[in-house]
């Protein structure tokens, strides 16, 4: 009898996944995700003739400022507006088995989306020999944003019962991050580094050279953690 | 399992949904919570069931304070909220599987429980068929399989018949008197009629306090009114109002004499006696000793309706 503190985030994340999968929402993200990359990856490959992973490393952080958001934006929002969230906190489920078995599930759908991509890797090794290295770490990057971005846009949906909003605040939120490393030379100098230290792009760039640097990986873990934290102190606001 | 509610108060902003309300619901007891939209109902329900805590005051599940021992509480109560908010693109089955594991059932007494409640709320015809095309009755049971997957000792079901056609109100009335029997039940309902149908005590809440608490019968009785005996008698008299009225006001305990009709012979009277005397034998007796004859004679009982009328527009 659910003596496993965190029992519930299988069932949760189950739902969640089937949710996804059931209906056309899991499919058209994915198309629409492989379509872009694709276009870019194949114009890179046959006008610019450069066979490498570089122009997809560069190019899903993009995609995924609206992506992402896009996935998460009804995670929380939609059980708000139809009442069933009601239902899901008076059962006995913690707060933050919920928040964490709905991150799982978009988490794996990123990893669904970013999958397909693995054919461009394929291609390039026909072709040729890529250094395979920062290809493991670059993935490794994509899934650390796409987490951290995940984690945000959940929060996001936490806010609201409207999923447009839901949206909006997820990618604003994002966006900040996205720019923070960004826009330094507006800074003062005094606070430059702190600022360039929050930028999740400065942190991504890193891995995907190839050097996986604690601090790197500290930072994914603490931002990813602070947002999950977030989204579940926000759940628990209707105690307040 | 018995539930106690002390002094509950919930503040929205500055004005008061709840205003210090107390109540005891023993275990095995149907109690229904009755009062006009707004009342603080479902204000109350969402406290007992742990969504949200009480400004001030405590509820107590099995001596289980529901802000300390949350879970605890949570695991012992089945709920059925107010609009029966539902996945609509989750098939009946499992839904109802994913709503046992989150009550922490596992293995093998999913499937059997999942069995039970697709019997006992009658969804077998529809148990693979996705919720958001199911019928507003059908999806009213599978709102009440989901509350009791787990076989709760406590059941907290927020307007159950709302929405429903008589024939689907029926069925649902019958099977919470069916399953009440075992449980601890709080229902809520502004249908007068399901309260005397289902429930052992019914407590009427306006504006956030209690103002009546009872069984159906004795609140019935305890905001009676005068008594009032509606008579049709069939009498030769050219003036029933000089001839028969007078005769009448003789009788003990009569108040007030009123005809309402008069034709051919027929008088149909209202008559008035002071609350609590039936008087029903006494004009009986003098009609047969004055030699008209009796074609009607209803008495008027303080229906709950008037009641809970009068307790929530004062």
């Amino acid at each position: 009898m659910a003596a496993f503190p965190l029992s519930n985030v299988g069932p949760i994340y189950r739902r969640e996944i089937r949710s996804y999968f059931n209906s056309p929402v899991a499919y058209v993200v994915i198309v629409v995700f492989l379509a872009i990359v694709g276009w870019y990856f194949s114009n890179n490959l046959f006008l610019m003739n450069t066979a490498s992973m570089r122009i997809v490393f560069e190019l899903v952080p993009l995609v995924f400022l609206f992506f992402v958001p896009a996935v998460t934006m009804r995670l929380l929002a939609e059980e708000k507006k139809s009442g069933t969230l009601e239902l899901l906190t008076t059962k006995p489920v913690r707060d933050v088995e919920i928040v964490l078995g709905k991150f799982l599930a978009a988490w794996t759908l990123l990893a669904a989306t970013l999958a397909p991509t693995l054919v461009y890797l394929v291609t390039l090794m026909v072709l040729g020999t890529p250094d395979l290295g920062p290809v493991v770490t670059g993935y490794l990057g994509l899934m650390l944003t796409g987490g951290v971005y995940i984690a945000i846009g959940l929060f996001a949906s936490s806010l609201t019962e409207n999923q447009i909003v839901a949206f909006l605040i997820g990618m604003v939120i994002i966006l900040a991050f996205f720019l923070a490393d960004k826009v330094l030379l507006y800074m003062p100098a005094a606070i430059a580094p702190a600022v360039e230290y929050l930028g999740i792009d400065y942190h991504f760039s890193n891995i995907a050279r190839g050097v996986i640097d604690s601090r790197d990986i500290i930072y994914f873990g603490s931002v990813l953690g602070f947002a999950l934290m977030t989204a579940t102190a926000s759940l628990e606001r209707r105690k307040w | 399992m018995s539930i106690a509610v002390r002094n509950l108060v919930k503040m929205y902003g500055d004005t008061a949904a709840i205003n210090d309300i107390s109540f005891d619901v023993k275990t095995g007891e149907i109690l229904g919570f009755l009062g006009p939209n707004g009342a603080g109902k479902t204000t109350t329900m969402k406290i007992i069931t742990c969504y949200m805590p009480p400004s001030s005051g405590s509820v107590e599940v099995d001596g289980m304070n529901t802000a300390e021992q949350s879970l605890e509480v949570r695991r012992k109560i089945g709920y059925l909220p107010e609009m029966n908010p539902l996945y609509l693109d989750m098939n009946v089955l499992d839904y109802l599987e994913y709503s046992a594991q989150l009550h922490g059932l596992r293995g093998g007494a999913v499937q059997q429980r999942i069995k039970e409640m697709v019997h006992v709320c009658g969804l077998e015809d529809v148990r693979h068929k996705d919720i958001g095309e199911m019928s507003k009755g059908y999806r009213q049971r599978v709102g009440l399989a989901q509350s009791m997957i787990h076989d709760p000792e406590v059941l907290i079901l927020d307007e159950p018949t709302s929405g429903l056609d008589p024939n689907q109100i029926a069925e649902i009335r019958t099977l919470i008197k069916h399953l009440g029997r075992a449980k601890t039940v709080i229902l809520s309902t502004h249908i007068l009629s399901e309260v005397q149908a289902t429930c052992d005590r019914v407590l009427i809440i306006h504006e956030g306090k209690i103002v009546a608490n009872g069984s159906p019968a004795q609140l019935q009785q305890e905001f009676q009114g005068a008594d009032t005996i509606t008579m049709e008698i069939k009498a030769v008299a050219a003036d029933p109002q000089a001839e028969i009225a007078p005769r009448l006001r003789t009788v003990a305990y009569v108040t007030g004499v009123t005809l309402l009709a008069h034709s051919e012979g027929r008088s149909t009277f209202e008559i008035h006696a002071d609350k609590g005397n039936d008087i029903r034998e006494a004009l009986f007796r003098t009609a047969v000793s004055e030699g008209w004859i009796v074609l009607e004679m209803h008495r008027r009982v303080t229906s709950l309706e008037e009641v809970f009328h009068k307790l929530t527009t004062a």
